[in-house]
């Protein structure tokens, strides 16, 4: 099987976050592979594990697209057992929006299918910076590939994958055949550490850097110049501040009761 | 006057409550078209006429909801294209979103999810990282898609009812050619508390329950919420996954979030630091719920939780 995982590289959530420059774009230093796409990545190894593994021909190529910096997520996919590593990165492509990303993550999958066909794209449920979800169902609608999103199960046999979904109300079992774009839960599985093994053998593991150009696509394709949405404004909302902390002293059920009344909450 | 689609799914025999408000928000944007997946009953058609809609679109298929969303975007698109809609609005449901999001690579629209409103321009406004910035956003296309979350929007009907005249559109072929089957369906069993997603208040339990959810559903009933819970609660299959507010849980946005047994790390804080009013419960006064607190107790839940409850039931009589 051939896998493709993509991997965001996203600001590091337990530190403070911001929005720069004119064009409000997340600041991204202090990144780190998004949690969400190590489910996503864990996925893929189990599949392929399965199947014999890099040794019987299983490939798990992490891609991620971004500056410089995103080469991290593809090393830290690689620690975890990706067999190979791709990255796309381009001057042009910051501030992409979803449609841009995704327009840009179509191509590269194309790109990547050319020496032998692509069975499953793989990603996380959302980036934890964007928090849209738009970018695997947008892949899929522009590859013109079947999709099945917020997977908590995923079990592929033959040319078919059948998968799990639970939402409020109900819980589904859906079937698509492969190739196929899956978004994967926090629930679907428990994603490993990079062990000492896998460290030193992701050193000899090769990532390939992809240009614009690579890919056949413009400048103003991608960018501030090809996503169909802008942000005029962001302005920070002052940090909640801590209010009235009480100790217990017997009675704080009370109290407790007599804030929600004096904030007419009862 | 700009025409704005509003897609409404499968409402049965009443519409929802997010519906009546993405219909407001739609007449206050232009003249509102609905397009309606699923069987059209006779008190839904009255509803969608007192508030102002000029027409219902159905699909020409009846199979769409076999399919993963792929269908319903194509479907949708149609509406768009044969009614020259310029804003489509949907609900901010995980599926809506998803809808929304094929649906602007079919329209190459710009699309904004998680909106909390919309100027006459066009121009949303939501919250992003977690609720520490407020942006305004807008497509540049000329037709957006916007996905509006509940409880932004007070539903009221239309000054004088429209007489809405219902057409069909066609489903593009082969759009399930493509798409993931729906192949089961199972329906959870509903728990008659409000839903977590637009409750007015909701009291939120965490590891310090150590498995006992009765003092914080117990607090709930007395107080009509939804109950909530952190990812150690529903990964520790105490309550189910559907009551996870967070990062990878449901963002909640009530009047009263209660919050007991929680640390408060910020994949949690992620989902809830929208409520207006937030009350922590939790014996270590170190845990950072405490930052963000308005009302913090530094005590054992056990002892807090039903006292309060017995409490709010004395002053209720
Ligand atoms: C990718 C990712 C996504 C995540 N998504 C989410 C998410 O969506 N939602 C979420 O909640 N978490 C999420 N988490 C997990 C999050 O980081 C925390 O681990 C989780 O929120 C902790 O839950 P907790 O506060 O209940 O447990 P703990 O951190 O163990 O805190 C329990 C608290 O209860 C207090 N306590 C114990 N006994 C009592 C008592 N008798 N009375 C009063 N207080 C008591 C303790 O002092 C402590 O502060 C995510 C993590 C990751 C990595």
């Amino acid at each position: 099987m051939k896998i493709i995982v993509l991997v965001k590289h996203v600001p590091d959530a337990q530190f403070d976050r911001h929005l720069n420059g004119e064009r409000y774009t997340t600041d991204r230093d202090e990144s780190i592979l998004s949690e969400l796409d190590e489910y996503a990545l864990e996925a893929a190894l189990q599949l392929a594990e399965a199947r014999g593994g890099s040794k019987a021909g299983n490939q798990v190529i992490a891609l991620s697209m971004g500056p410089a910096g995103a080469v991290n997520a593809v090393k830290k996919s690689l620690q975890m057992g990706a067999t190979e590593g791709v990255h796309l990165t381009d001057d042009a492509l910051a501030g992409s929006d979803a449609a841009a990303t995704s327009l840009a993550l179509a191509a590269a999958v194309q790109r990547l299918g050319q020496d032998g066909p692509v069975d499953l794209i793989i990603t996380g449920m959302a980036s934890t910076d964007g928090e849209t979800s738009l970018v695997p169902a947008q892949l899929a609608e522009r590859l013109g590939l079947p999709q099945v999103t917020f997977a908590s199960s995923l079990d592929v046999d033959g040319g078919r994958l059948v998968a799990r979904r639970d939402a409020d109300t109900t819980s589904e079992t859906v079937e698509a055949t492969l190739p196929a774009v899956v978004s994967v839960t926090d629930q679907i599985n428990e994603p490993r550490y990079p062990n000492f093994k896998g460290i030193i053998a992701a050193k000899r593991k090769s990532i390939t850097t992809l240009s614009l150009a690579d890919i056949g696509l413009d400048a103003a394709q991608v960018g501030h110049s090809g996503s169909w949405t802008t942000v005029a404004s962001a302005e920070e909302r002052p940090p909640r501040t801590a209010g009235t902390i009480i100790t217990d002293e017997g009675d704080a059920g009370i109290k407790l009761v007599d804030f929600l009344a004096a904030q007419k909450l009862l | 006057m700009a025409k704005v689609l509003v897609f409404i799914d499968n409402p049965g025999t009443a519409l929802k409550k997010s519906s009546l408000e993405l219909l407001t928000l739609a007449r206050s944007l232009g003249e509102s078209v609905v397009a309606l997946n699923g069987e059209l009953h006779s008190s839904v058609s009255t509803t969608l006429a007192e508030y102002g809609v000029s027409t219902v679109l159905r699909p020409s298929s009846e199979d769409l909801d076999d399919y993963l969303v792929a269908p319903k975007a194509a479907y949708l698109a149609a509406a768009a294209q044969s009614t020259g809609a310029t804003i489509v609005l949907l609900d901010n449901s995980p599926e809506g979103k998803e809808i929304a999001a094929r649906l602007g690579i079919r329209l190459s629209a710009g699309v904004i999810t998680d909106v909390v409103g919309v100027d006459a321009d066009g121009t949303a406004h939501k919250s992003v990282l977690a609720g520490s910035y407020n942006t305004a956003c807008k497509a540049s296309t000329p037709v957006s898609v916007l996905t509006v979350k509940a409880n932004n929007v007070v539903p009221e009907p239309a000054a004088a009812a429209g007489a809405a005249e219902t057409v069909t559109v066609e489903v593009p072929a082969g759009s399930t050619a493509a798409a993931a089957r729906i192949t089961a369906r199972e329906q959870k069993v509903a728990s008659g508390r409000p839903d977590l997603t637009d409750a007015r208040i909701v009291v939120a339990g965490g590891r310090g329950l150590d498995g006992d959810f009765g003092p914080v559903e117990e607090l709930a009933d007395a107080l009509g919420a939804a109950v909530g819970a952190s990812r150690a609660a529903t990964d520790a299959g105490w309550i189910s996954h559907d009551a996870q507010v967070g990062q990878t849980g449901k963002t909640v946005s009530p009047q009263l979030y209660i919050s007991a047994g929680i640390s408060g790390a910020i994949q949690q804080k992620a989902g809830m630091q929208t409520a207006q009013v937030i009350v922590a419960v939790n014996k270590d006064a170190e845990s950072p719920v405490f930052e963000i607190a308005d009302f913090g107790i530094v005590g054992d839940l056990f002892d807090v939780l039903p006292q309060a409850t017995a409490e709010i039931k004395k002053r209720k009589g």
